[in-house]
């Protein structure tokens, strides 16, 4: 079985591992409080004082009140618990998939209806540079 | 003595648990998904188990990141449907089986599989719409379901071996049962699908109906599928699929395949569905 720093050279994902988890907690836990109608009101309310509560780094700050989905991705967030933010702000699922994956809501429902994205070109990141191609993460 | 006769392996998208709720199913993006499991339905009827041990992962629900169990059983009698953010799904409550669980709990960790107890938890989309999708939409359930939760969300998740020696012991936990029920397991999640990062929107059904095929004629083979693999090839969530080996594990080596259905898309994720009957021993 391989240890979770063997997954860094697939392409456009994030390993919600031991380092994610634990530089996410607190972002996470954000998250999982606006499964609560009367947070989600605070939170939209007043978004910094709200944030206030919670130990966020400043990145994942910034993230949160500019909806950068990847970045707060990056920064730790796991995408069960970014999706809760997603739902009080109004987004579809597709609308943060085509943010993450930088194109638009409708490409990207094209993209799926399609058959999705393939898995051709997007095993390694090695793979992708060798190749000099640009299947990668468009 | 209760036996299991069947398994069951069944995609658990959220889209389709709305689709459902919002009088969807007969649009043109989901009815051919949603004919397609009629025949799934039917079979259930068929089978008419007594109990459903339903293997799933909660989704930020029911846990947080606050307490993470690997493998966790609920043993109450009752399951109320979550409200993940827009709502409980208008689905009947779920009912367990105390009796029966606390069976299976008490038997598994003597037989050295460390199962957290549940006294009260929520259930959400992850157990309820393998529900809607194989016995339809209904005011309520046909048996009780017990929940047994394994955790795939936070990197690693326990391994396919792992997850197949559990159906094991499940299997002779239910077998020292004294009362006759027939008993059906769900394994549930998948297929492939990736839902976050630059790669989201990720498909591979050539890898998806391989292992649909092996899961029939080479289940230990499968079982030994790294996790690597799952993430490269299936897509960062589809490593839900581990789950589908605890329901394998839990069947006889010799197994028919009634029935199995894969389409793609549901929203993100490739929806696979396969039914597996015991054959006699």
């Amino acid at each position: 079985m391989s240890k979770s720093e063997e997954y860094a050279d697939i392409p456009g994902t994030y390993l919600f591992d031991k380092r994610a988890c634990a530089k996410g907690y607190h972002l996470n836990n954000f998250c999982m409080s606006l499964m609560k109608d009367e947070n989600r009101k605070a939170f939209l309310a007043d978004e910094p004082t709200y944030l206030d509560k919670y130990k966020l780094t400043p990145e994942q700050r910034q993230a949160v009140l500019d909806r950068n989905w990847l970045r707060m991705i990056q920064e730790g967030g796991n995408i069960y618990y970014v999706s809760k933010l997603g739902a009080t702000s109004g987004y579809s699922f597709e609308k943060m998939a085509a943010s993450m994956a930088g194109t638009t809501p409708e490409k990207y429902r094209a993209m799926m209806v399609g058959g999705g994205r393939s898995i051709e070109g997007n095993r390694s990141k090695a793979a992708q540079s060798g190749a000099g191609d640009e299947k990668g993460n468009g | 003595m209760a036996k299991i006769i069947a398994g069951v392996g069944c995609s658990h998208v959220p889209a389709i648990g709305a689709a459902i709720d919002l009088g969807k199913t007969q649009d043109d993006y989901w009815k051919s998904l949603f004919d397609k499991f009629k025949r799934s339905q039917e079979i259930m009827a068929e089978l008419k188990p007594d109990i459903v041990i339903e293997v799933y992962n909660d989704h930020g629900t029911a846990f947080s990141l606050q307490y993470i169990p690997t493998f966790a059983m609920g043993v109450q009698d009752e399951f109320q449907p979550a409200d993940e953010g827009w709502g409980p799904r208008k689905v009947p409550l779920v009912k367990g089986n105390s009796e029966f669980a606390w069976h299976l709990v008490e038997s598994l960790i003597l037989n050295e599989f460390d199962m957290t107890i549940i006294n009260e938890m929520e259930v959400d989309h992850g157990l309820t719409v393998p529900l809607s999708l194989m016995f339809g939409q209904v005011d309520q359930w046909p048996c009780p379901v017990i929940p047994l939760c394994v955790n795939v969300v936070t990197y690693p998740a326990p391994t396919g071996h792992r997850c197949f020696a559990l159906g094991r012991a499940i299997r002779k936990a239910v077998e020292e049962y004294p009362k006759d029920m027939r008993v059906v397991v769900f394994g549930t999640g998948g297929m492939s699908h990736q839902i976050h990062g630059e790669r989201c929107g990720l498909i591979n059904s050539a890898w998806d109906k391989k292992f649909l095929d092996r899961l029939t004629a080479d289940p230990i083979g499968l079982a030994g599928v790294p996790h690597k693999e799952y993430v490269t090839e299936a897509g960062a969530e589809g490593i839900e699929l581990v789950m589908w080996h605890v329901m394998r594990g839990a069947l006889n080596d010799q197994v028919d395949e009634l029935y199995r259905v894969y389409h793609v898309p549901a929203s993100n994720t490739a929806v696979g569905n396969i039914i597996l009957k015991n054959r006699a021993a």
